[in-house]
C-alpha cells in the first residue's frame, strides 16, 4: 500500500449558517482516512453528516475548518490545484439517471472527464476501457446509448466508467445502489470490490445500509450529529459493536448479533442544536438504564474526543466504552 | 379465518405499447391477525396488486379474477358498497408520505377527516379526541396535531398516515413500501409500532416491500413476485434463510445478515435487469438471469408448487428437490 | 471545442442527434398551426429574398418613378402608388427585406445579450448575479418604446442603431427566462458530477448549461422575432427608421405623412400594414409550435 496516495480528513469541520443567526455544525470534527487497496464503509443515519462529509472531501463543498489532503499534500483552493486533486478522488453519486445528461450520450459522458483534463490522445480506447472495466462489455455498444436508452444498473455503470476513465486512486461514492432494485445491487458492489482488489482502487462508501459495508468494506466509521463515534475493521465494529449508538443500529437488523433489538426513542436532533457533553447521551439506552451511571458526570459534561487517527484500530468515542475497556486491556 | 384472498388475479395495462401484462395469476390469502409479506423489485406487479384491492387502478388497467374480502368479491361490487370498504373494510399506507399529506392542512384535522366523512353522528370534538388518541398509539404526542406535515420529520410523518390508516378501525391494512424512506432506526419504530397493532387488533397486513430482510422480520408468510408472478411463498422467516428460488435467494442476499460469513465481502446479486413486462421471455420469465436454469425452463413456465411443508415454488430445479443456489 | 479528430463514435454520435432532430420535427409537424406559420414563413422568406429578381431596385428610386400621385390599383400598379408614384407593391415587397432583417438581427443580439446574463447570471451568482438580475429587472419594467425613441434621438438614426435599440429594450425577459432554466439545470446530479470531474465554469456553461437552455431559447427567439418587426415599424413610424432605406413602417411613416389617409388611399396603408399582421402572426405559430415541442411542461419529457 503506498501511502502518498492516501485521502485523510484531520479534525475536519462544516458549519453553514442557517436563518436566524444559527450555526448548523454538520460536520463536526472528523479524521478520517482512505489509503488505495480499501473499501471503507461511512454509516449513519440521513443527516448525520455523512454527505457533507463527503462533498467537503471532494472539495465541493468548503471546509469551515481542519483540512482535507491527498497524499499529505492539504487540498488547495485554487482551480489549478482541485483540478489535479480530482484526477485522483472521484464521486459516483447515488443517482445515476440524474448523474447523467440526458442529451449526452454514454461515450460523451464518459469521455467528459477526459476532455476537461486535456488528454486527449486515444480517447476512444480510453473510454472503451473504462467500459469495459465498468463491466458494460462490449463498450463499443454502448458508445451511443443515451441514458434513457438503459437500465438503472447499467446507468451506474455508465457513471463509475465515467470516474473510471481518469484512473484515480481513490472513488467517494454517496450511497451508490440505493435507487437501484435490490437484485442488481450486488453487481455493482461487486464491481467496487472487483475494483479494488485487482486494480488496488481506493473508496469511501457511504451508506445507510450497515449491510453493504458487511458485503464489501474492509473498515466502517459510523457517523453520528457530524461527528465518527465509532470505527474499525468491519468484522469487529459489526459483530461487537462497543458504541452504543452502533450497538443500537446493528440490532435492530434482522439476524442481528447483538440479540435483543434495541429501538432508539426520537430522532436524530438538528445539527444546531447538537447537545452537550456526549452528543448521544440524550437518546443513549447506557443512559436511560443507568447502565451509564458511574460515568454518567462526563456524559453530561464532556465531549468525548474525536477519534483520531491511532495506532489502535478500533475507536470508540464513548465515556462508558472507556472505562469497560480499560481492565480488560489491562488483562490482556 | 381469511381475510383477503386473491384468486387468479390478472392485470393487464392497455397503453401505447399495446397490452402489457403488469400481474399474471396471483393467488394469494391474508389470515387475520397475520401479516402477509410481498416481495420483488419495480415493476414485478406488486403495487399493482395492492391498488388493485381497492380498485385504486387507473381506467386502462383491465382486472380479472376475485379479489375477495371476507368472501365478497370486491370487483364486482357496487361503487356505495366500495365507498364503505375502502374506509372500514382496508386502508393502504403509500410510501412518500409527503406526497400523500395535504400540505395546508393540519395534521389533525387529517386525521380527523375519515372518521367525520365515515361516520355523521360523530361530532367534532369527539372525533378530534379519537384523532389524539390514535397519534398517542403511533407514538407521537397529542399536540402535533396542530402541526402541519412540513413540520413533521419523514418518521413522524410517516406515522401520521398509519394514524390515518386506523382512524375508521379497518379489517385489514395494505402497507406499501410504507417504510423504505426511513432511516434503519426509525423503520424499526415503525415496524414495532405495526406489529404491535396486528397482535393486538387482530387486524390483517399485507406489507409490500423490495426489502425481504424487513419482511422476514415482521411477516408470518411471505410471497416473491417477479415479472407479475409469485414465484416463491413460505414462512417469511424461511423464505429469507433458505429460498427455494433462485430470485428470492439473489433478492435475499441483497440484504445480508451480519456475521454471515458467506456473505462477507461477497454481494450477492444477478447479472441482468429485471424483465420488461411487455416483452416477457418465453419459458420462466427468470429463465435469461438464472444461474441454475436447465432446458425445460426454455420451454415452459413452472407453476407455482409445493415442494415442502408450506413451501411454494415456481422453479423446476427446487420442484425436483435440487439446491437453488450455486456453490 | 472538442479536441479529437472525427472518429467514428463522434460521426454516429451525430448521427443520433439527426435522430433526435428528426424525433422534434416529427413533434413539430404534429402542430398543425406550428405547420401553417412555417409555410407562411416560408413563402415570406422566399418572396423577401427574390425581391431583386421579381422587382429592380430602380423602382425605389423616387427620381425614377413611372406612376401618378397615389394612383389606386391598376394593372401596371396591382397595389397603387404612393405620393411620388412608385408602385406600392415594389415597396412592400423590398421593405420586407429591411422588415426581417432588422427583426431576425435585434432578435439574435438581444438573444446573445440575454442568454449570456441569464447563463453567468444563474450559475455564478453572487453579487454578479444579484446585479444582473436587477439591470434586467430595471430593462423589464422601463416602457420600451419610450426609451427607444430617447435612445434613438441620443444615438442618431440608423439601420444599426434601430437594431441595437430594438436588442437593447428587448433582452431581459430572455435573461429571466434563461437564468430560470439555468438554475434548474443547475441543481441537476450531473453538474455536480462535472464539477467532481474537475469542471470549470466555462465547461459546465457550456457543455450542460447552455445545451439545455438553448430549446427554450429558440422558442423564445421565434416570438421575439415579431416583436421586434413591430418595434421597428413603430419606431419608422414614427418617423425615427433610417431614412434612406425602405422598412415597412416607413412606408406607413410616408402614407400617413403624406395624407394617405384623408386621400383614402388603402391601397397604400393596407399592403405594409397586412404584411406585418401575417408575418407576427407566422412567427408567432412557429413560436409557439417550437415552445411546445421543447417545453417538458407543454408536452412529455423530451429525450
Amino acid at each position: 500500500m503506498s501511502l502518498d496516495k492516501v485521502l485523510t480528513a484531520r479534525d475536519l469541520r462544516v458549519e453553514f449558517g442557517l436563518p436566524g443567526g444559527r450555526v448548523a455544525r454538520a460536520v463536526d470534527g472528523v479524521d478520517l482516512d482512505v489509503a488505495p487497496g480499501e473499501i471503507v464503509a461511512l454509516a449513519g443515519e440521513s443527516g448525520c453528516g455523512k454527505t457533507t462529509l463527503a462533498r467537503t472531501l471532494l472539495g465541493l463543498e468548503r471546509a469551515t475548518g481542519g483540512e482535507v489532503a491527498f497524499g499529505g499534500v492539504p487540498l488547495g483552493r485554487s482551480t489549478k490545484a482541485l483540478k489535479a486533486y480530482r484526477r485522483q478522488v472521484q464521486l459516483v453519486l447515488q443517482d445515476p439517471s440524474g448523474a447523467l445528461n440526458p442529451r449526452h450520450t454514454v461515450y460523451d459522458a464518459v469521455a467528459e472527464g477526459l476532455r476537461i483534463h486535456g488528454i486527449t490522445d486515444d480517447e476512444p480506447d480510453r473510454v472503451a476501457e473504462a467500459l469495459s472495466r465498468a463491466g458494460l462489455r462490449p463498450p463499443e455498444r454502448f458508445f451511443l446509448a443515451y441514458p434513457h436508452e438503459l437500465s438503472g444498473g447499467q446507468r451506474q455503470r455508465v457513471v463509475i466508467a465515467g470516474a473510471l476513465v481518469l484512473e484515480p486512486s481513490i472513488l467517494v461514492a454517496d450511497e451508490p445502489v440505493a435507487s437501484l432494485d435490490a437484485s442488481v445491487r450486488g453487481e455493482i458492489l461487486s464491481l467496487l470490490l472487483r475494483l479494488k482488489e485487482d486494480a488496488g482502487l481506493g473508496a469511501l462508501v457511504i451508506t445507510h445500509d450497515l449491510g453493504l459495508a458487511w458485503s464489501i468494506a474492509d473498515r466502517i466509521a459510523i457517523m453520528y450529529l457530524g461527528r465518527i463515534v465509532e470505527q474499525g475493521p468491519v468484522e469487529q465494529v459489526l459483530t461487537a459493536p462497543r458504541h452504543p449508538y452502533t450497538r443500537a443500529l446493528v440490532s435492530v437488523l434482522p439476524d442481528s448479533p447483538v440479540a435483543e433489538p434495541i429501538v432508539l426513542a426520537g430522532e436524530l436532533p438538528d445539527a444546531s442544536r447538537i447537545p452537550g457533553g456526549c452528543r448521544f447521551r440524550p437518546r443513549c439506552q447506557e443512559v436511560a438504564s443507568g447502565g451509564a451511571l458511574k460515568v454518567l458526570d462526563q456524559c453530561e459534561g464532556v465531549d468525548p474526543a474525536v477519534l483520531g487517527p491511532d495506532a489502535e484500530p478500533h475507536l470508540v468515542a464513548c465515556h462508558l466504552d472507556r472505562v469497560l475497556d480499560d481492565p480488560a486491556r489491562m488483562a490482556a | 379465518m381469511t381475510l383477503l384472498e386473491f384468486r387468479d388475479v390478472h392485470v393487464t395495462y392497455t397503453g401505447s405499447r399495446g397490452r402489457v401484462p403488469a400481474v399474471r395469476g396471483v393467488d394469494l390469502k391474508v389470515e387475520a391477525g397475520k401479516v402477509l409479506g410481498v416481495a420483488g423489485e419495480s415493476g414485478c406487479g406488486k403495487s399493482t396488486l395492492a391498488m388493485a384491492v381497492l380498485r385504486l387502478l387507473p381506467k386502462s388497467a383491465e382486472v380479472t379474477g376475485e379479489i375477495l374480502l371476507d368472501g365478497e368479491d370486491l370487483l364486482t361490487m357496487g361503487w356505495g358498497r366500495l365507498r364503505a370498504v375502502r374506509w372500514t373494510g382496508a386502508s393502504i399506507v403509500f410510501q412518500g408520505a409527503m406526497h400523500s399529506l395535504n400540505a395546508v392542512q393540519r395534521i389533525g384535522k387529517q386525521v380527523a377527516e375519515p372518521m367525520l366523512v365515515h361516520d355523521r353522528d360523530l361530532s367534532a370534538s369527539d372525533a378530534a379526541k379519537r384523532a389524539e388518541a390514535l397519534l398517542e398509539r403511533v407514538g407521537l404526542p397529542a399536540s402535533r396535531l396542530r402541526s402541519y406535515p412540513h413540520e413533521l420529520s419523514g418518521g413522524q410523518r410517516q406515522r401520521v398516515m398509519i394514524a390515518m390508516a386506523l382512524a375508521c378501525d379497518p379489517d385489514l391494512i395494505i402497507a406499501d413500501e410504507a417504510t423504505t424512506a426511513l432511516d434503519v432506526m426509525v423503520q424499526a419504530q415503525v415496524l414495532q409500532l405495526i406489529s404491535g397493532l396486528v397482535k393486538e387488533r387482530g387486524v390483517g397486513l399485507v406489507m409490500i416491500s423490495h426489502d425481504l430482510s424487513v419482511l422476514s422480520s415482521v411477516c408470518d408468510t411471505a410471497a416473491v413476485m417477479y415479472a407479475g408472478r409469485v414465484v416463491e411463498q413460505g414462512p417469511a422467516h424461511e423464505v429469507f434463510a433458505r429460498a427455494r428460488h433462485p430470485y428470492s435467494a439473489a433478492l435475499g442476499a441483497a440484504f445480508p445478515v451480519i456475521g454471515d460469513p458467506a456473505s462477507r465481502r461477497n454481494p450477492g446479486g444477478l447479472a441482468g435487469d429485471p424483465p420488461d413486462p411487455g416483452r416477457l421471455p418465453e419459458g420462466c420469465s427468470f429463465r435469461p438471469r438464472c444461474a441454475v436454469a436447465v432446458e425445460r425452463c426454455a420451454e415452459s413456465a413452472p407453476e407455482l408448487l409445493q415442494v415442502e411443508g408450506a413451501r411454494l415454488s415456481a422453479c423446476f430445479v427446487a420442484q425436483e428437490g435440487e439446491p437453488v443456489v450455486l456453490g | 471545442m472538442t479536441a479529437s479528430p472525427t472518429t467514428s463514435p463522434r460521426a454516429l454520435a451525430w448521427a443520433r442527434r439527426r435522430q433526435s432532430f428528426a424525433r422534434s420535427w416529427a413533434a413539430y409537424r404534429a402542430q398543425r398551426t406550428g405547420m401553417v406559420g412555417l409555410v407562411l414563413l416560408g413563402a415570406i422568406v422566399v418572396l423577401a429574398l427574390a425581391a431583386p429578381v421579381l422587382i429592380d431596385e430602380s423602382a425605389l428610386s423616387v427620381t425614377q418613378a413611372t406612376g401618378g400621385r397615389m394612383e389606386p390599383p391598376s394593372l401596371e400598379f396591382p397595389l397603387g402608388t404612393d405620393e411620388v408614384g412608385r408602385s406600392v407593391l415594389a415597396l412592400t415587397l423590398w421593405g420586407s427585406r429591411l422588415s426581417l432583417l432588422i427583426g431576425l438581427t435585434a432578435t439574435v443580439v438581444a438573444i446573445l445579450i440575454g442568454t449570456a446574463v441569464g447563463v453567468t447570471s444563474g450559475h455564478i451568482g453572487g453579487a454578479y448575479g444579484w446585479f444582473a438580475l436587477r439591470i434586467s429587472d430595471w430593462f423589464m419594467v422601463l416602457p420600451s418604446l419610450v426609451v427607444a425613441i430617447a435612445l434613438l434621438a441620443v444615438l442618431g438614426r440608423s439601420m444599426g442603431t434601430t437594431i441595437l435599440v430594438i436588442a437593447l429594450v428587448s433582452w431581459s425577459g430572455t435573461t429571466r427566462l434563461v437564468r430560470a432554466q439555468t438554475l434548474t439545470v443547475q441543481a441537476r446530479p450531473y453538474l455536480e458530477r462535472a464539477r467532481a470531474l474537475g469542471a470549470g465554469h466555462w465547461h459546465q456553461m457550456t457543455k450542460h448549461i447552455i445545451p439545455n437552455v438553448l430549446p427554450l431559447v429558440l422558442a423564445s427567439a421565434t416570438l421575439l422575432v415579431p416583436s421586434a418587426i413591430l418595434m421597428e415599424s413603430s419606431l419608422a413610424w414614427l418617423g425615427l427608421g433610417d431614412p434612406n432605406v425602405v422598412s415597412w413602417g416607413s412606408i406607413l411613416n410616408r402614407a400617413s405623412d403624406n395624407g394617405a389617409v384623408s386621400a383614402h388611399a388603402w391601397w397604400y396603408l393596407l399592403p405594409p400594414g397586412l404584411a406585418i399582421l401575417v408575418v407576427v402572426l407566422a412567427f408567432m405559430m412557429c413560436g409557439r409550435a417550437l415552445e411546445a415541442v421543447f417545453n417538458p411542461r407543454l408536452r412529455g419529457e423530451q429525450a
